[in-house]
């Protein structure tokens, strides 16, 4: 079966600076050549820290940003040659879900009426079927029918992150990208909504994007992951061989990082050495070469590409050329 | 004696729609040291609980009743002056936005070299060589010249470490560190965490560490106290808390989260929502959401009772 | 910090009472406005009557102060107090229309230039400062110079150059408000440029614009009283507040009352609004912001 989604050298540059900031103007590369693909009902996670560019990349992806370069199937239609008409029809099949449950509603809205505009702009619905539909979207993921009069200050952060939730779901979407959906929740609402999104996908037979930095539940979510770094994916696999054989330091940094709330379960620290890497000053060769720890000369002057390690495994390291030495550290 | 014994606190807020009890009758004590780690999610008390002993509660919040003492000091019975010289020079603390936290007009030598000098005097140019010489302790590169930088100049892990060293550039006996890491990228978080177990051991330093995240007390804590609306629920050394949670909510917190043994499957959560802290409902304030709560929870409030050596817990049921 | 963010269940209100900024503006304007309204019913005289054998009658309760006029009369024998009474219907009825015009054209543009940025953020922004950069006094002068001193070009001038004031504050505010999560999922969910400005964009925007309407009111008051002290405003016999300050200024030692009660109904007026103002951005950000 094609995939639901595929990406190929997606790019996206900002430039900074100019006439009245200090410096000359700069090109940050947020997203550089990154290429994927999602098959259909499956979970992509894709993890990094601040600056790798995961965020503007499932922005991209559903034409939220228009990319600087690249290419982007989804259902196998090209998006970058739809007409705008056509583009905003597509819209109905892919949709998006955010991190902060306090920004992302419109707290001027009543929460029916959030849930229910998709449904007006695209004239899916009569008046009177749309409220029936909002009543069973909400019951869908867990909410009382009422709160549909209510106004998202009124309601908590995880009964927010839900109606943001029903609203993505209001246009029977095939994908779903969620960016950052329970990293403002408390750990026992972020539990209740990762159940609930497992559950929809089961029931509706969603296609997500999961994207956050919090490693631990990235790896909950996910079937496959791709990991980011600098705007690059630098490994990317099954979920269960990312993490018992990560083959990109990088990885293995995270890994080891990410605190686990079971001391038997601590790895061996490897602890990087320097700041986050900044978009702005993009290292030669290997972008990771500054914090690598296990860095030699080649990693400085040529950059890694992707290349299989395993089934369905890519991870972009001088390293796997000789894997013992990654393996084993 | 206990560097730090906090007896009965209890912090309340007086607002339009209620008296909120955000602090309701805690009590622990820390040693010379050793590392507290204060667990809970949002709302739980546990901000507030270290406001309080720092007595920098911002109204309309009070502290209602308990005691507070640091090396059998009472730190409610000092007056504005005394407790402004126990701020910073016995007690420090670090917030979790260095960004907010630091003066942005001022390069970041400058402040530590003010603290420096508030709390001990001395001479400008010593102060600043202290100053420089903190900045090198908490590991920054080239500690000279980021001694320069305005807060905005540096990444958050730097701010952060710049924080560090402006609260312990006076030697405070004990630090609060108040979700130090939650706003750092993981990598980085994993350097402070290493730094602020190094410091802590080389110092002797006692650490209250407030956060909600269960993985960053397995990481640096000796012994941990677990809160839930503005009570502790249980408190023990950190490998019993793991090997044996004994309170229903610590289970709960535990069970809800992704661990890799059980990944794709689904979490386990803790049913309903936190409390209102505006209730005098009697009973266990877990009771509502306890998988375990039978009738004598809802009337009687469990006190913390010590039920394995070390391990105090508030809930006559959960021990078998 | 987030402390009061996490630790509070409700935005803490401590006071349930009504303000007492509130209640004194909102009464003094129900009071103001009401009687502009009905001036014709509660003035005692004919505002443009000249009773010239009663000129320059002090207030009633001064010596030679006569009951039938309570506030004294003017120069000409007009009553005072039934020419600050049809005044205030003027000035209040000037301002009004006036903010609303420049409210109309400064928050248009203002969303124009904060919604789609670029060209027309720029061009709309330099307009802007052209705007500011030239006196409005002067800017009336010439206008009204021009086109000749009436009502209605009172009231075109004065919209037409502060306009400005609507479209910084809005533009400003659309800048963060465009950011926001909740337009960014209104486009994911099918909303087109025009419906996200009109449904989301502006509804938030709306803080700003009623605050600054309410200050701009005040201000509008204050600008008429200025161009008809300049005689630039509305022509006599129509008694606008300025006019009676101007007509006041030459009695000023002799006939303090002439001068001194348009200028008490200029404060009063301007002070309600602004108290309401104030108030109103009180009670409206925090709910909104939330």
């Amino acid at each position: 079966m094609a995939p639901l989604v595929e990406v190929q050298g997606l790019e996206k540059r900002f430039s900074v600076g100019g006439a009245w900031l200090r410096g000359r103007r700069r090109v940050i590369h947020a997203v550089d050549g990154v290429s994927f693909a999602i098959e259909p009902g499956e979970v992509l996670g894709l993890v990094g820290e601040s600056g790798c560019g995961k965020t503007t990349t499932g922005r991209l992806i559903l034409r939220l940003i228009e990319p600087s370069a690249g290419r982007i199937r989804f259902e196998g239609h090209d998006l970058m040659a739809l007409s705008p008409p056509r583009l905003w029809a597509t819209r109905q099949r892919m949709q998006i879900v955010f991190q902060d449950p306090f920004a992302s509603l419109n707290p001027r809205m009543r929460v029916g009426s959030i849930i229910a505009e998709p449904l007006a702009i695209y004239e899916r619905a009569g008046a009177t079927e749309r409220r029936r539909q909002v009543s069973e979207l909400l019951d869908v993921v867990g909410l009382d029918p009422a709160f549909a009069e209510r106004y998202p200050h009124e309601l908590s952060g995880g009964q927010r992150q839900r109606i943001g939730i029903a609203a993505a779901l209001a246009l029977r979407p095939s994908l779903i990208v969620a960016d950052e959906p329970v990293s403002a929740l408390d750990v026992s609402v972020q539990a209740q909504v990762l159940n609930l999104l497992m559950d929809l996908r089961r029931r509706f037979g969603l296609t997500y994007l999961f994207i956050s930095h919090d490693l631990h539940v990235v790896l909950h979510m996910s079937d496959r992951v791709a990991v980011m770094y600098l705007g690059e994916i630098v490994e990317i696999g099954p979920r269960d061989a990312l993490y018992r054989a990560p083959r990109h330091p990088y990885t293995q940094v995270l890994l080891s990082a990410a605190p686990v709330a079971d001391p038997k379960l601590r790895r061996e620290r490897i602890v990087p050495k320097g700041e986050v890497a900044s978009p702005l000053a993009v290292p030669s060769g290997c972008r990771f070469h500054p914090r690598c720890p296990l860095v030699f000369d080649r990693c400085r002057v040529e950059r890694p590409l992707l290349r299989t390690v395993g089934g369905g495994h890519e991870a972009a390291c001088h390293l796997n050329e000789a894997p013992a030495l990654l393996t084993g550290a | 004696m206990a560097l730090l014994s906090v007896e009965g606190l209890r912090t309340q807020f007086a607002t339009g729609a209620g008296t909120v009890r955000a602090v309701d009758g805690v009590s622990f004590a820390i040693e010379r040291g050793e590392v507290l780690g204060l667990v809970g999610e949002s709302g739980c008390g546990k901000s507030v609980t270290s406001l309080s002993i720092m007595r920098l509660v911002p109204p309309p919040g009070q502290i209602v009743a308990g005691r507070i003492r640091l090396e059998g000091e009472d730190l409610l019975d000092k007056d504005a002056e005394a407790m402004r010289r126990v701020r910073g020079a016995r007690i420090a603390m670090v917030f979790q936005e260095p960004m907010t936290s630091l003066n942005p007009v001022f390069t970041i030598g400058d402040q530590i070299a003010a603290a420096v000098l508030a709390h001990e005097g001395g001479r400008r140019r010593a102060a600043w060589d202290r100053a420089v010489e903190m900045l090198d302790q908490v590991q920054v590169p080239s500690p000279g010249e980021r001694a320069r930088d305005y807060p905005h100049q540096l990444s958050g892990g730097l701010r952060q470490r710049a924080m560090i060293a402006l609260a312990l550039a006076p030697g405070p006996q004990l630090l609060i560190a108040d979700e130090p890491t939650t706003a750092l990228d993981v990598t980085i978080q994993a350097q402070i965490l290493d730094l602020l177990r190094r410091l802590q051991a080389e110092r002797g330093m006692a650490v209250l560490l407030i956060t909600h995240d269960l993985g960053v007390v397995a990481e640096l804590c000796h012994r941990v106290a677990i809160i839930y609306a503005g009570r502790i629920v249980e408190m023990a050394p950190v490998a019993r808390i793991f090997e044996e949670p004994l309170h229903p909510y610590t289970r709960g917190l535990l069970r809800c989260l992704p661990h890799p043994s059980r990944f794709g499957q689904p979490l386990s959560s803790i049913e309903g929502a936190p409390p209102d802290l505006r209730g005098a409902d009697a009973g266990c304030p877990f009771a509502p959401r306890c998988p375990l709560a039978i009738e004598s929870c809802r009337r009687h409030e469990p006190a913390l009772a010590e039920r394995r050596p070390g391990h105090f817990v508030a809930c006559p049921v959960a021990v078998v | 910090m987030s402390v009061t963010a996490t630790m509070l269940p409700v935005v803490a209100r401590p006071r349930r009472r009504v303000s007492f900024r509130a209640a004194f503006g909102l009464g003094a304007l129900l009071l103001i406005g009401g009687s502009a309204v009905l001036a014709p019913q509660l003035a005692p005289w004919d505002p443009a009557r000249q009773m010239l054998t009663k000129r320059l009658r002090p207030p009633m309760w001064q010596a030679h102060g006569l009951r039938e006029h309570p506030l004294g009369t003017d120069h000409l024998g007009r009553d005072i107090l039934s020419r600050i009474l049809h005044g205030g219907r003027i000035s209040l009825g000037v301002g009004l229309t006036a903010v609303t015009l420049s409210a109309l054209i400064g928050v248009t543009l203002g969303l124009l230039a904060g919604f789609f940025g670029g060209r027309a953020d720029a061009l709309i922004m330099r307009i802007v400062d052209v705007f500011l950069a030239i006196p409005y006094i002067l800017l009336a002068m010439g206008v009204v110079f021009a086109l000749g001193p009436s009502l209605l070009n009172v009231i075109l001038v004065m919209g037409a150059t502060r306009w400005v004031q609507f479209a910084r504050i809005v533009r400003a505010d659309v800048l963060s408000i465009r950011e926001r999560e909740f337009v960014a999922g209104a486009r994911a969910r099918g909303n087109r440029p025009l419906r996200l400005l009109l449904r989301h964009v502006l509804p938030n925007a709306l803080t700003p614009i009623i605050v600054v309407a309410t200050l701009e009111l005040a201000f509008m008051i204050i600008y008429e009283s200025a161009l008809s002290f300049l005689g630039l405003g509305v022509q006599p016999p129509t008694p606008t507040w300025g006019w009676m300050l101007a007509d006041g200024r030459n009695y000023v030692a002799t006939a303090w009352w002439l001068a001194t009660f348009p200028g008490l109904a200029i404060m009063l007026t301007v002070l309600a609004v602004n108290l309401l103002g104030d108030w109103l951005r009180d009670t409206l950000d925090p709910r909104l912001k939330v």
